[in-house]
């Protein structure tokens, strides 16, 4: 493999505390230099003044949909929109059909990456067998499959006994447990978030409390486990001040957030638009801005999409029939921007490390550093670009999106895997530049 | 054979409960004690007169075959007489409690009551409750005392000595008696003893009695001097916490490669009935290194000298009843 020096850019490396214009070279697909130390010259040279050069985004929250639903989704189509969108990898959620809760599906899923993937692809093992939530599934086997954490997502746990089981049989592999959030009973068979747009639409709907219920009694029982205990898409005021709580107390709990419920809320369901119907639903206002605010003091740790394919025959049915989930790879980064960036809730430095550094320490996974010697994995981001999202050119095989239309700022404009670029609009100046 | 006659009498107990109230001394003086019954089983006339004229009663309120054979038989090495109580055609099928039972058959005059019940407890309750001597054959999850003195009398045969030793048990610690019988006993003689298995079967808190805690099976086979493998329970396996058969053989099996990477005479043990290709690989359980079916023959030695012990503090006196 050659040498690309990019040369003028903003480099962004948490794990190294660095955040300065300088240049950052790559040899042999990994890391070579930053800064004096870089070559003045290389095979292929990129000019990124007034670009961010950041380490690779990593989505830790993401359907493939492969196996069962390739209709909606490949895990080729997938990561081409992940790698447009600038990520370097992705972790992928065992509700595929069948759902990856033995080691063959998880070594399927590596198999099938290895082959079609433009990203990394890390898969999520099922913890119990069918995500059915009775008894542990193969985790053990998993793990050495390759499984980098494990979760029921789509469902929680419900059963305490079962989830405690669950919970001291993942700490025995020291893997992330990963739990969506939602009690059953509770929940009932809401479409949408309990309040008065709900109450207007006369649609059924589920209760706030009932994700603030689960965590809840997960934190008393990752307590007990000695678990590394993960909250998806947290979307819930409670849920953030649980969350927080626990961390206090010196708790191993992290938790993550996706960028609809940092910008919108339930009354945007009042079209009875399909496209803003998803699990965890959009909450109020007072949800959002407490969701904003544990990612600015840092109780959020991960950005994640929860990039949730589903093809426009099966979105297009009545609000209450239509399957829960958006699509997100290739809209979350100026999303990010424009609920954390602009609104100077957080600066650029803690947003790359939500998305690159907190999700590759969680999962122990490589990358989320620019690190000399580290595989250049590596996402170029135009801060300023402005853009309008549009459904019809997403790389991904379902369009849909609440976001269509909407104008935004910021993309990213390079993705490099272990120094190959897997996604590129920008320029790249010819040879031995100097 | 020592006599109490001559020496300080180290054995004044009338049951046998367990193994967390003996001193060393006493599990000592036990397994020395068996040792001389040892040659009785390799008689042509296999029988002492030791408890001759007495009578032991197996009471079994669980299914047991070697158990159950084994006190059989070391009381009718004894010259005693043995009567059987079967828990299906008995008056507790009838509503009758424990402790009602066990006067009934106390009043038709016996001695000595083994007693294998399904709840840890069950023989302290009945002890307290009768003048004959209990042995605990099996109390729930709670101790197998017998099951325990055999374990550390075969480690002694073999080793040489307990003390000094590091003694894994492996598998499902949290519902095991034998466990906790080990456990207790090779403390007292001076072992190190590390519970290997899920955290699903091993909780922490068996730190709080002095054991080491950990999964990583692997990560400890090379210290090891006896590896002490537990049968695991298939038909308890959804509620016990681990996922699969497949799974547990892959982290916590016993076989030829594991076996490979330990000390050349690290000694193998099982309680049985062996799960063979599960908790232990069959070339492993009929290896040089096995012990499973020395530790049943010492089994007969053991309870012999337990029956004899609790016998012959009931009475107060040991003059006539030497083997």
């Amino acid at each position: 493999m050659s040498s690309i020096l990019i040369r003028g850019g903003r480099v962004i490396d948490p794990a190294q505390e660095i955040d300065e214009v300088a240049d950052l070279a790559i040899k042999d697909g990994r890391i070579a230099a930053i800064g004096k130390s870089a070559p003045k010259s290389a095979d292929e040279v990129v000019e990124a003044g007034g670009l961010v050069v950041a380490p690779g985004l990593i989505d830790m929250h993401v359907h493939l949909r492969e196996p069962g639903n390739e209709e909606s989704e490949t895990i080729a189509t997938g990561t081409m929109a992940a790698a447009a969108g600038g990520f370097t990898a992705v972790a992928c959620m065992p509700n595929t059909d069948p759902p990856l809760d033995n080691d063959s599906a998880i070594e399927f899923v590596l198999r099938q990456a290895a082959l079609t993937a433009h990203t990394r692809v890390y898969p999520i093992g099922a913890l119990t067998v069918g995500r059915q939530g009775k008894e542990l599934a193969e985790i053990g086997l998993m793990v050495r499959a390759g499984a980098v954490a494990f979760s029921d997502d789509g469902a929680g746990i419900a059963d305490a006994g079962v989830c405690l089981r669950a919970m001291r049989y993942v700490s025995m592999f020291d893997r992330l447990f990963v739990q969506h959030c939602e009690d059953p009973v509770l929940s009932g068979r809401g479409c949408m978030s309990a309040g008065p747009t709900a109450t207007r639409l006369g649609l059924p709907a589920m209760s706030p409390i009932a994700e603030v219920v689960m965590v809840q009694r997960d934190i008393t029982l990752a307590a007990q486990a000695g678990v590394r205990y993960h909250v998806a898409h947290v979307s819930t005021a409670g849920t953030v001040q649980r969350v927080r709580e626990a961390r206090h107390a010196g708790q191993r709990v992290t938790a993550e957030v996706c960028p609809h419920h940092l910008l919108l809320t339930d009354e945007a369901c009042a079209t009875y638009d399909t496209n803003f119907k998803m699990n965890p639903p959009l909450r109020t206002q007072a949800d959002v801005d407490a969701c904003r605010a544990g990612v600015a003091d840092g109780t959020i740790d991960c950005l994640v999409t929860d990039h949730a394919p589903h093809g426009r025959e099966s979105k297009e049915h009545e609000f209450a029939f239509a399957p829960f989930g958006i699509i997100g790879l290739e809209t979350a980064l100026p999303l990010f921007i424009e609920a954390l960036v602009t609104t100077g809730l957080v600066g650029w430095p803690r947003l790359i490390a939500a998305l690159s550094l907190n999700p590759a320490r969680l999962l122990g996974v490589t990358g989320g550093s620019l690190r000399v010697g580290q595989p250049a994995d590596v996402t170029l981001i135009d801060p300023n670009v402005e853009w309008t999202i549009d459904a019809e050119q997403m790389r991904s095989k379902s369009r849909n999106t609440p976001f269509d239309g909407r104008p935004v700022r910021g993309r990213a404009v390079g993705t490099l895997v272990a120094g190959d670029w897997r996604y590129r609009s920008i320029h790249a100046g010819s040879g031995h530049a100097g | 054979m020592t006599t109490a006659t001559t020496e300080p009498v180290l054995w004044t107990r009338k049951h046998l409960l367990g193994l967390a109230e003996l001193t060393r001394e006493e599990i000592v003086h036990v397994l020395d004690t068996a040792e001389s019954f040892k040659e009785v089983s390799t008689r042509s006339v296999k029988k002492v007169p030791a408890l001759r004229g007495r009578v032991v009663v197996n009471m079994f309120f669980e299914e047991s075959t070697r158990t159950r054979m084994s006190f059989e038989l070391a009381a009718q090495r004894l010259s005693a007489d043995v009567i059987d109580f079967a828990e299906k055609m008995s008056s507790t099928q009838k509503g009758e409690t424990l402790v009602d039972t066990a006067r009934n058959i106390e009043a038709m005059g016996v001695d000595i009551m083994v007693l294998r019940h399904p709840a840890a407890g069950a023989a302290h309750h009945l002890a307290g409750a009768v003048k004959c001597c209990v042995v605990n054959a099996g109390d729930g999850q709670h101790a197998h005392p017998t099951q325990g003195l055999l374990d550390l009398f075969t480690i002694r045969e073999r080793k040489g000595r307990v003390e000094g030793l590091n003694v894994a048990i492996v598998g499902d610690i949290a519902h095991s008696r034998v466990a906790r019988s080990d456990l207790r006993g090779l403390q007292k003689l001076g072992a190190k003893v590390t519970l290997v298995g899920p955290p699903t079967l091993v909780p922490k808190t068996f730190e709080t009695i002095g054991a080491r805690v950990t999964s990583d099976f692997d990560g400890v086979l090379a210290e090891m001097d006896v590896i002490n493998m537990l049968r695991i329970q298939k038909e308890r396996m959804t509620e016990s916490g681990f996922p699969s058969v497949r799974e547990y053989v892959q982290f916590f099996g016993m076989n030829r490669e594991r076996l490979r990477r330990c000390k050349p005479d690290v000694l193998i043990m099982h309680p049985g009935p062996v799960n063979r290709g599960i908790e232990l690989a069959a070339d492993v359980a009929d290896g040089p290194n096995s012990s499973i079916l020395r530790q049943v023959t010492n089994g007969l030695a053991v309870r012999m000298a337990v029956l004899f012990l609790c016998q012959q503090a009931a009475a107060g006196t040991a003059r006539d009843e030497e083997p």
